[in-house]
């Protein structure tokens, strides 16, 4: 199974690039593919060694120009550690038990409203009507208007709104006969991923501002619960959509409730998907930044709030900065490691079929 | 879950309440399970994004005042839209507007032409429907916008606002990340050791926060004390503060974001091409195709509708930088970096609340019209084409 043809005499290039069997490299491409990998991996990597390094030196140290060894150029030093963890340590954990539980509450609830919704439109025939959507629309605005325009408490505008949406629902919208479909709401949930959060934000505080959540926990689980949940949607959709439909009669033949089936039957088939959309939606929400600035200050403070805030008054802290983006990256890195394995298989089949 | 579900006879959603049916809340669960299922997501989602969507329609037609005892909105029309797109924001939306030259109006009537082309030839193609037209005029208008936008700016003494900004990185952004990232999957697919390894390596970046990111490049593009500095000495760039320069300063926030993304891309392609059939690349092998052949003729049409796919993704993640201009440059020098997801911030912290949303509505409308147009002419028609 020789590449080139026998009669002829290989030249330098064939030597070097024609593999002499299928499935291994010639030499001259292994030589490349190689030097392309360890390139990008010293890219990678270097960025994080330098983080390294950076967090064990002294102020001077970082001024007095590049020092790459610790003790071969500087003396390592433990100061920047010592001073983010004992004696500020309160403020550095705070923070950071803030983020694991934002992040590891919203990422759950995320996941799991998510799948349900995603399971549903895979399995369940929806048919809203047009015009009660519509009279939704109504209804909110008028909620809208009432609180902003006319002065009403939010309770009471609520409840007006709801009502008004309740009256044209049970009349008016029960003559048109236009329905939507399940792909206009799988479409229509995706599509809230286009949102731009910025957009969102200043609504989304004064609402909280207004029933006395800025700052809190649950104003930000919720928020980011939220925005992740078309990717959950998005991904696992079509993960559901690959698992038989067989079994689920089969279960529902033997008495299971949908409950059951959902939760005994298919969500541990669904593993990879899960696995790998749950670890995208907490490194989204772990890194998340702009809602974190505009709804949380104190309280609910979260790391990225932290790192960007050693800038603030004395200049650039950078070996604190070092430390505590490395006791950021640390915990992912440990997560992803461990899915390592179904990160690949999970997106997969989402980004094929999606 | 737990133990006390009764089980009920029937579990189907649309039927009526069957006789024997369980009661207690389980057995009510189970009867109107396809609400149950849907209804957290739609509610959250109705609650925190159209919610809020609508309240911020109504925020970008006012102008937001503090009063005594809280605040004021007072009803402005389109007045904040049209600050931003004819009157003393544009310079800061839109951009300065410079003198156009030979070359630009050869651009614009270039990018014109092919439009229209484009146009006329969905027309004449026989498959025209009244939806696809309009969309496909929607898309024609804001793309024909976009290339007028972009030539006035790139004139003579013209400068990009954040609208353009945001498409700059977004284009030139996310064709780097594109690249580099298939190549690197290109590699990893070849038979190689320790694969695993590289997969692993490759795939940290995404999990860095991108404020960490920019502090990182921060240090990295100090040219006087960052660990690059004999290279830049050895070049005389030692002196070059890139963080005045504008597109150089746009480069380094690129830089750093293609660091972060082009993990994404990379493990999603590796998937993509590991899960394709060698049979195939081996019996093209076999019949004497090179490299350039087998990566064009086999495995590129198996691996574009991910590639689609995943680059829709990113396209969408894309309109939303903040982090990294804000932090790496503050939006400086001047605006020259300021994305419109920061303009938007800056506009909020100078309470003007109504100006922040109508530039949310203009980030909302070119986010949507890209994103859609891209999903309806690229992904759809290279799954079509796949399946």
């Amino acid at each position: 199974m020789t590449a080139a043809a026998p009669n002829q005499p290989k030249g330098l290039y064939a030597k070097l690039f024609e593999p002499k069997r299928l499935g291994i490299m010639a030499p001259g491409t292994s030589v490349l593919v190689y030097a392309g990998l360890l390139f990008w991996t010293i890219v990678v990597l270097f960025p994080l060694y330098w983080l390294l390094v950076t967090s064990f030196k002294l102020p001077i140290d970082v001024n007095e120009g590049p020092r790459y060894l610790p003790f071969v150029d500087y003396e390592p030093s433990l100061h920047a550690w010592d001073y983010l963890l004992v004696e500020v340590g309160g403020d550095t954990f705070r923070p950071y038990v803030n983020s694991v539980i934002i992040a590891a509450i919203s990422t759950i609830l995320a996941v799991l409203a998510g799948s349900m919704a995603a399971y549903a439109l895979a399995r369940i025939t929806y048919k809203p009507r047009f015009a009660s959507i519509l009279s939704f629309v109504v209804g909110i605005i008028a909620v809208i208007v009432l609180t902003v325009v006319a002065g009403v408490p939010w309770w009471l505008s609520l409840i007006v709104g709801l009502a008004i949406f309740a009256l044209l629902a049970r009349t008016v919208a029960r003559r048109f006969r236009a329905r939507l479909g399940n792909g206009d709401i799988l479409f229509w949930m995706i599509s809230q991923r286009i949102l731009p959060p910025v957009i969102v934000a200043v609504p989304v505080y004064v609402m909280f501002q207004r029933i006395g959540l800025l700052d809190t926990h649950i104003a930000m689980i919720i928020t980011y619960a939220t925005v992740n949940l078309p990717i959950v949607v998005w991904l696992m959709h079509d993960f559901f959509l690959s698992i038989p439909r067989d079994l689920d009669e089969s279960a529902e033949m033997d008495g299971a409730t949908k409950f059951q089936i959902f939760f005994d039957i298919v969500l541990p088939l669904a593993k990879p998907g899960i696995a790998a959309t749950s670890l995208l939606v907490l490194v989204l929400a772990w890194n998340e930044y702009l809602l974190a600035l505009f709804l949380s200050s104190v309280d609910a403070q979260t790391m990225p709030l932290l790192v960007a805030a050693q800038n603030a008054t004395r200049g650039p802290q950078w070996w604190s900065m070092s430390v505590l983006i490395l006791l950021m990256i640390i915990p992912v890195v440990l997560i992803a490691l461990a899915l390592q394995r179904f990160i690949a298989k999970g997106l997969l089949v989402g980004a094929v079929k999606g | 879950m737990s133990s006390d579900r009764v089980s009920a006879m029937d579990t189907s959603a649309t039927a009526p309440q069957a006789l024997g049916a369980g009661r207690g809340v389980s057995a009510w669960l189970d009867r109107h399970s396809s609400k149950v299922f849907i209804l957290p997501a739609v509610i959250v989602i109705l609650a925190f994004s159209i919610f809020p969507l609508i309240v911020s329609a109504y925020l970008s037609l006012t102008r937001f005042r503090l009063a005594p005892g809280g605040f004021e909105l007072r009803w402005a029309g389109f007045r904040n839209f049209d600050r931003l797109l004819f009157g003393s924001e544009q310079y800061h939306f839109l951009g300065t507007f410079g003198a156009v030259g030979w070359f630009g109006w050869i651009v614009m009537l270039g990018g014109a032409a092919l439009i229209i082309w484009w146009l006329v030839r969905y027309w004449i193609s026989g498959r025209a429907r009244v939806v696809g037209t309009i969309g496909r005029l929607i898309t024609a208008t804001v793309a024909f916008g976009i290339i007028v936008l972009a030539t006035v700016t790139l004139s003579d003494g013209g400068a990009f606002g954040s609208l353009m900004v945001t498409l700059f990185y977004i284009t030139v952004g996310c064709s780097i990340q594109f690249a580099i990232a298939l190549g690197l999957a290109l590699l990893c697919a070849k038979p190689i050791r320790g694969r695993s390894f590289f997969r692993v390596v490759f795939f940290m970046p995404l999990m860095v926060t991108p404020v960490g990111i920019a502090y990182m490049f921060r240090m990295l593009a100090d040219m006087s004390k960052g660990p690059l500095e004999p290279i830049w000495s050895l070049f005389g760039f030692a002196d070059v503060a890139w963080a005045n320069d504008a597109w150089a300063a746009r480069m380094v926030v690129v830089i750093g974001d293609s660091w972060q993304w082009i993990a994404f891309i990379f493990i999603v392609m590796l998937a993509a091409l590991e899960s394709q059939p060698r049979d195939q690349i081996e019996a093209a092998q076999l019949d004497g195709a090179g490299p350039w052949q087998v990566f064009r003729d086999v495995t590129w049409p198996t691996i574009v509708p991910v590639a689609a796919t995943v680059m829709l993704i990113r396209v969408i993640e894309a309109f939303k930088i903040i982090d990294l201009p804000n932090v790496l440059t503050n939006g400086g020098p001047g605006i020259a970096t300021e994305s419109m997801t920061l303009h938007a911030f800056f506009a909020w912290r100078t309470q003007d609340l109504g100006g922040s949303a109508a530039i949310g509505y203009m980030l909302l409308f070119v986010a949507v019209v890209i994103c859609v147009s891209f999903f309806n002419l690229v992904v759809q028609r290279q799954k079509a084409r796949f399946t």
